[in-house]
């Protein structure tokens, strides 16, 4: 009896601790982004814009200073930087930079008050087209005003703060990329929000520190790679993809019920993608367990009730015997 | 936890506060168990949770019927506490399976939860947590119930506190 005790021990230990290794490697699988076609693209606008990526592919250029009469080797801007390979993997891939900018810019110098035109929105090109119904443009854009980002438009925030037009890959949601999609999502909001020298262009904040003010957050590295930012941060809407509406930190969830609880918030959010297609094994919000785990969210029904009646009948039984005993002290 | 999405409903606090107090008692109990163990290891009480082969079923049956039915008609305890032996064969099985398999189960899977990234990452296709969480509630569920007929077996004794007071002191009070 010693000895089966032991091995249930050691299996159990294995399972529970013993296998950081093997989690590792599923971890190490869980990163590999799709890039599907990335290789076999060729843009049919790849030589016009190569002519922009020539300086602006890299952080290096060079350029004929006509009047030093020499090659002058210059450091781009890191904002002005557009990688190929990025460019090329994102959904605006098809493009040609002059579909966007100006023809101008093809002449070089560029001149000064090309600095100034008018940014494209994403309306500008997917408002009112039918093509992109199903993506609801208009639906994000109307969510995006009432959020607390949208106050934030006269100080230079835009669409493009969030989604880079030429980097920007639409992400969609299924067991198989969920953790990326999560990561991607995430490192859209980090991009500012843990990099204060981008955090300082909207804000007078001196400044941010988001592990601290999470501090609350049980399980914090759990948390963050497993939800997105916007599973908390946004106003849950069922009309459009993904919810922009950002709402004001105070207004951020924190009642740990809301996602940990049988009517979680994830299954109309983090799960919207497949929460229609219910697994049907005993499991309240079972569509979570195809990928993930969320405790209090995944209480399995059977055993809810198989416990109730384990109660119950445990109860019995000592109403029983009490009932007994006491006939029996009253004969005494 | 369990019914902490009841948060209105009395005496059902919050699920943050909940998890802090459950982490909490977590941490006393594990500091508890092997308190409890080493105990039983450096000194001889350990000899009292000793289950030998011979008669252990008919034993164990003994001590059900005379719960059941003998109790009620006045017969005498057939297993009578002595030095040497303090446990009936009911109560030697029942904490064995408590203290030796449901309660470190329920310990190593507690720390599989609280500490989610040393948890098997997918099994069978399936989140390790499952697993540990299903075994965590399984064996504090059960926990719970042997806690309630262990409170309420106690009540057996000569009178229905001098169990209790047997705790306290360190001795057992003869029924007769």
């Amino acid at each position: 009896m010693k000895f089966s005790i032991i091995r249930i021990y050691i299996l159990t230990a294995f399972i529970l601790t013993g296998t950081v290794a093997s989690a590792g490697i599923f971890r190490e699988k869980n990163i590999n982004l799709k890039a599907e076609d990335t290789l076999s693209f060729v843009s049919p606008f790849a030589a016009d814009n190569e002519r922009c990526f020539k300086c602006h592919g890299q952080a290096k250029y060079e350029y004929a200073n006509e009047t030093l009469g020499k090659q002058v080797k210059a450091l781009m801007c890191s904002e002005r930087i557009v990688q190929r390979t990025l460019f090329y993997d994102s959904n605006h891939k098809n493009f040609s930079c002059t579909d966007c900018h100006s023809e101008e810019y093809t002449k070089f110098p560029h001149s000064g008050e090309l600095r100034m035109e008018q940014k494209l929105t994403c309306l500008d090109c997917h408002g009112g087209d039918e093509r992109f119904a199903q993506y609801h443009f208009e639906g994000i854009d109307s969510a995006y005003r009432e959020s607390i980002h949208f106050k934030l438009e006269d100080d230079g925030f835009s669409c493009w703060k969030c989604h880079n037009p030429h980097t920007y890959k639409i992400s969609v949601r299924n067991n198989d990329n969920l953790k990326e999609t999560i990561a991607y999502d995430n490192d859209i909001c980090l991009n500012c929000h843990s990099d204060f020298n981008r955090f300082q262009l909207l804000t007078d904040r001196s400044e941010i520190n988001i592990i601290q003010k999470h501090d609350w957050l049980p399980n914090q590295a759990a948390h963050f790679a497993n939800v997105r930012c916007i599973e908390c941060h946004t106003q849950i809407n069922n009309k459009i993809p993904v919810s922009h509406l950002i709402k004001p930190k105070t207004e951020a969830v924190k009642l740990c019920n809301e996602c940990h609880s049988q009517n979680s918030i994830l299954m109309a959010s983090l799960y919207k993608f497949e929460s229609k297609a219910q697994r049907k094994d005993g499991f309240f919000n079972g569509i979570i367990l195809n990928s993930s785990y969320v405790i209090g969210a995944n209480r399995n029904e059977y055993l809810n009730l198989l416990s109730l009646m384990i109660f119950i009948g445990v109860i019995g039984v000592i109403a029983v015997h009490i009932f007994f005993r006491i006939r029996k002290n009253n004969k005494i | 936890m369990q019914y902490t999405d009841k948060e209105h409903a009395a005496f059902v606090v919050g699920f943050a506060k909940a998890v802090r107090i459950h982490n909490l008692a977590a941490l006393l109990l594990t500091i508890n168990y092997l308190i409890y163990v080493s105990g039983n290891f450096l000194t001889g009480n350990g000899k009292h949770y000793r289950v030998r082969r011979e008669n252990f079923l008919s034993d164990l049956m003994k001590q059900l019927k005379f719960y059941a039915f003998g109790m009620f008609k006045g017969e005498k305890h057939p297993f009578p506490v002595t030095e040497e032996s303090k446990f009936n064969p009911l109560q030697k099985l029942s904490y064995i399976l408590a203290m030796y398999v449901a309660l470190p189960l329920l310990i190593i899977s507690g720390i599989g939860l609280l500490l989610p990234e040393i948890t098997l990452n997918k099994f069978f296709g399936v989140s390790g947590l499952i697993y540990t969480d299903v075994l965590h509630i399984t064996m504090g569920f059960f926990l719970s119930i042997f806690m309630v007929i262990h409170i309420y077996t106690c009540t057996l004794g000569a009178r229905p506190t001098s169990l209790f007071w047997g705790m306290i002191s360190g001795y057992h009070r003869d029924e007769h």
